[in-house]
Order: C-alpha cells, then sequence, then structure tokens
C-alpha cells in the first residue's frame, strides 16, 4: 500500500515537472548549468573506477583461464564485452546512483526545509518543474557520454593490466579487442543509461522533494533515494535485458 | 483586500485550523499572532495555497483563490510577495540575482533595467552596495531586507511575512517592522504578518487577530488589545513578569 502511494506521488510530482515551462531560456540556462554539475564532475570517477574495473576484468579472466586450449585473445574479447554490456552502463549507473543521487536529493531537500521551495511556488513559479526538469535533461543528455569515455577507459584499464603484470601479450589484447564485435552491444548499454539517467535524477530529487522536517531527514531522504534507485536500476537492468537481448 | 471565510485545515485527521473567518485590509499591517504551534504559519500558508485547505473560501479582492486552476494560482502569486522565517534566499544566487529571480522568470526587462529595479529595490530597504554578495555572507537582519526587496520586486498587492523579526536583537527587529509597515502605507499592500512579538503588535499591529490552538479568539487593533477580557490573550499578553508589573502599574 506505502509502494502504491508513494509511486502515485511520485508519477503526480512527474506530471508537474514535465508541465509547460514559463521560460524556455530559464531553463535552458539551468540545464547548462546541471550538465556542468551532475555530468561533467562525474567524469573523474567514472575514469577512476571505469579503469580498475577493466583492469581486474582481464586480470580474473587470465588467472582463471586454465585450459590451454583456449586462445588467450579471448581474454581480451571477455574484457571488452563485460565493459560494453554490464559494466559501463549498470556499475557505473550504480555508482552514479550514489553521486548525483545524494546530490540531488540532498540540495533538493534542503530547499525544501529553508522554504526555498515555497518562496519559488510564491513567486509563481512551478518548482517541481524548475528544480527537477533541468536535472533529468542534464543527465538524460549527458551519461551517455560518460557510458561511451567508461566503455573506453576500461578497455584501456585491460589492456594496462595485461603489459603491465605480463598476464597477457599486447598484441594478444589488441587482437581479442576486435574480434567479433557486435556494435548493438553499445546501443543495448546506451538504452540502459538513459534510462538510469532518469532513475538516478527523478527519484532523488521526489524523496528530497518532499522532505519534511530538517536536516537529518534531509540525510534520511538522501539514503532513501539512492537505495531506491540503486534496487531500480538493477530491476530496469533486468528488464531492458530481456526485452532488448532475448 | 484578502477575506478568509470559515476555513478548516487539518494534517492526517489532526485538526490544526478550525473554522477561521477574518478580513485583512488594504493597506494595513494585519497581525496574526499566538504562541508557537497555535497555527499561524498554516493559516498564513493556507491562503497562499502552500496547504490545501479541507473547507472554507479564500477571496483575493473576490477572487476566488480555492477553485482556482494550478495555472490560476500561478499567475495570481504574481501579485503576491513573502518574507520567509529564515528568509528563504537562494543560497546559489547573489543578492541582485536573488532579486531579480522573479523578473528573468516573467519580464523582458533589459539587464540594466532589472539591475536599476535591484538598486531600487535594495534602497528601499536601505541596504547599498551588497548585489554581489552571496546569502551566506549576510548577517541576518540583512538577509531578512535582502528578503524584503526580493519580496517587492514585482510590485505586489499582498505582502505576507512569516515571524520577520525572528532571530534578529530587539533594535534591528523593530527596523524590520517599521520598514514592513512603511512599505505597507507606501505601497497601499494588504499586508499579512505573523509574529509572537508583543513589540511588533504594540508597534504596527493595525489590526491583529489571535490564534489559541488553530481557533481565532480574539480580534482587534494594537490600541483595544491591553484591555480585553478574553483570557488565553491575557496569558499570552502578559506571559512575562515584566509585562504583568506595567499593567498593575497602569491600574
Ligand atoms: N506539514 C505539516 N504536517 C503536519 N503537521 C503540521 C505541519 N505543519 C505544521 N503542523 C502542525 O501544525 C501546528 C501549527 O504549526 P505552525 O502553524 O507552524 O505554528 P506557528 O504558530 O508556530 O507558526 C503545529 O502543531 C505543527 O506541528
Ligand atoms: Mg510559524
Amino acid at each position: 500500500m506505502r509502494i502504491l502511494s508513494t509511486f502515485g506521488n511520485y508519477i503526480l510530482l512527474m506530471r508537474r515537472v514535465f508541465s509547460k515551462p514559463e521560460k524556455v531560456k530559464v531553463y535552458y540556462k539551468q540545464t547548462l548549468q546541471e550538465i556542468e554539475n551532475l555530468g561533467i564532475n562525474s567524469i573523474g570517477i567514472v575514469i577512476i573506477i571505469s579503469v580498475f574495473m577493466g583492469a581486474v576484468i582481464t586480470l580474473q579472466t587470465r588467472y582463471n583461464l586454465e585450459n590451454p586450449l583456449i586462445p588467450l585473445y579471448l581474454i581480451g574479447l571477455t574484457a571488452r564485452d563485460s565493459m560494453l554490456l554490464e559494466f559501463s552502463s549498470t556499475i557505473v549507473g550504480l555508482i552514479l546512483a550514489g553521486k548525483v543521487g545524494s546530490n540531488v536529493a540532498s540540495e533538493i531537500g534542503h530547499m525544501r526545509i529553508t522554504e526555498q521551495i515555497d518562496a519559488l511556488e510564491i513567486m509563481g513559479i512551478n518548482s517541481a518543474s524548475y528544480l527537477i526538469l533541468p536535472k533529468i535533461i542534464a543527465a538524460v543528455l549527458f551519461n551517455p557520454f560518460l557510458t561511451i569515455i567508461s566503455m573506453f577507459v576500461g578497455i584501456a584499464g585491460g589492456w594496462l593490466a595485461s603489459v603491465t603484470t605480463g598476464a597477457l601479450s599486447s598484441a594478444d589484447y589488441i587482437m581479442g579487442i576486435q574480434y567479433w564485435f557486435i556494435p548493438f552491444y553499445i546501443t543495448y548499454s546506451e538504452i540502459k543509461t538513459i534510462v538510469f539517467a532518469f532513475i538516478i535524477t527523478s527519484v532523488p530529487a521526489f524523496f528530497g522533494y518532499y522532505v519534511q522536517g530538517g536536516a537529518l531527514e534531509v540525510g534520511k531522504a538522501s539514503t532513501k533515494g539512492v537505495v531506491t534507485s540503486s534496487i531500480l536500476i538493477l530491476l530496469f537492468n533486468t528488464i531492458l535485458t530481456q526485452l532488448l537481448l532475448a | 483586500m484578502i477575506v478568509v471565510e470559515n476555513i478548516f485545515k487539518s494534517f492526517d485527521g489532526t485538526p490544526i485550523l478550525e473554522d477561521i473567518s477574518v478580513t485583512f485590509e488594504k493597506g494595513k499591517t494585519n497581525l496574526i499572532i499566538g504562541r508557537s504551534g497555535s497555527g499561524k504559519t498554516v493559516l498564513m500558508k493556507s491562503i497562499i495555497g502552500l496547504h490545501d485547505i479541507n473547507e472554507g473560501k479564500i477571496l483575493y479582492d473576490d477572487r476566488d483563490f480555492v477553485t482556482m486552476t494550478q495555472k490560476e494560482k500561478q499567475d495570481l502569486r504574481k501579485e503576491m510577495g513573502m518574507l520567509f522565517q529564515g528568509s528563504a534566499l537562494f543560497d546559489s544566487l547573489t543578492v541582485e540575482e536573488n532579486i531579480i529571480f522573479p523578473l528573468n522568470m516573467f519580464t523582458k526587462l533589459s539587464q540594466e533595467e532589472k539591475t536599476e529595479r535591484a538598486n531600487f529595490c535594495l534602497k528601499r530597504v536601505n541596504l547599498e552596495n551588497v548585489n554581489h554578495l552571496y546569502p551566506a555572507e549576510l548577517s541576518g537582519g540583512m538577509k531578512k531586507r535582502v528578503a524584503i526587496a526580493r519580496a517587492i520586486v514585482q510590485n505586489p498587492k499582498y505582502l505576507f511575512c512569516d515571524e520577520p523579526n525572528s532571530g534578529l536583537d530587539p533594535k534591528t527587529a523593530i527596523v524590520i517592522d517599521n520598514l514592513i509597515s512603511e512599505i505597507t502605507h507606501e505601497f497601499d499592500i494588504t499586508t499579512i504578518v505573523n509574529t509572537h512579538d508583543m513589540n511588533s503588535v504594540m508597534e504596527i499591529g493595525e489590526k491583529v487577530i489571535f490564534l489559541h490552538n488553530g481557533l481565532k479568539c480574539w480580534e482587534g487593533s494594537n490600541n483595544e488589545i491591553l484591555h480585553s477580557d478574553d483570557q488565553y490573550l491575557n496569558d499570552f499578553i502578559f506571559a512575562s513578569n515584566f509585562a504583568k508589573k506595567i499593567r498593575d502599574m497602569e491600574k
């Protein structure tokens, strides 16, 4: 029951978020600002995570491979496909749910408890749309780039791990990452990324927007926002995989 | 003029406001007083529509607010200004950006015109050369002034002030009270002020209503308030020994 009414309130909020904006120019500026806040400021963490993920996948595959009949270049292929299919979208999505989600929920929650949202409303501004829409648009537009960056950097991380540890030759790895390449994997990953981008901005925004109380409640809303969006990412990952790859 | 008729408001079944009717007059500072928790903020936010009421009528110069669509309410709100208890300035914007915020949203004024308007409003609240400071760099009294400047930037017909002098020293509190009163008369605004401060009541309370546990117990002016026979009101006014002594001395 609680879940249903929460979901109903979320839908109602989204209807307000997606109603006609008062002044397009103001929203445009806000969106650019959010692309910087939520997107560009996330490039660093995406790069760090991706390098290490690519490296670890490569090393683990290499050390678990006992059978001498399996060609070593398959390790490169495994690293590439793991990054393309799962890590650059889902794992990066989960990390961003933590970073972006807590940022969005606490910013909006803080504005709620300090009556800044009421101040927007009294000016005749649709606060839901003004605060939330630019964040959703920014993430939906920019996160696909983060995914692409993650793919490249992850695959490079695998190569780096191969040559520095000597686990695999550079030639084998490079042959592997070129072998049997399926472009649709990238489309699949980007579709997931866009859905995840919507989740990690709109869900924490919802929890922040309806905070009541003080700083403690803002903290709780932020946690709820992150946990809920992480679970939804895993759920939609399963659903989209069945829809797109089956 | 704002007319409130028989409004009821409850949260999750707990009644907060019960059957409140009152007329807030134009060109006057109308005060809502009462202890903290008596329902002042809820009443004010219900009048503005930040809370939906359960029952009753709210008329802004004969325009029925309760039955309006969201869009119509949004349009009417452009005629309102509000000073929030904690000032509610946007912390990511400078003083000037805060003040011209509604202008950016709703007008086609040029940057110079907007800055000029901001300076006019700042000057009206006796502030100068603070345009490029951020709210975090201001004192409590300055924040209130900037918030007043922001509230009057669109020439409101209705001004709402929730505890305008909470958190201020007594001297600054009087300055802010007087500022609100002056602006009200100067621009002929319907002003509603929530307060629990008897100084404000005596200074600017042209019309006063007293709330106790969500009920309106008394209505009158600051000239009459000391002579009321409402028990709750007297308890409220003469809560301090100091006030009691003054009353006894007068007798
Ligand atoms: N959003 C809300 N949900 C539930 N109860 C509320 C809410 N806002 C205020 N209340 C309750 O309404 C009563 C009146 O509060 P309020 O109007 O803030 O008092 P004050 O006169 O100090 O401004 C209090 O008991 C408060 O707990
Ligand atoms: Mg209050």
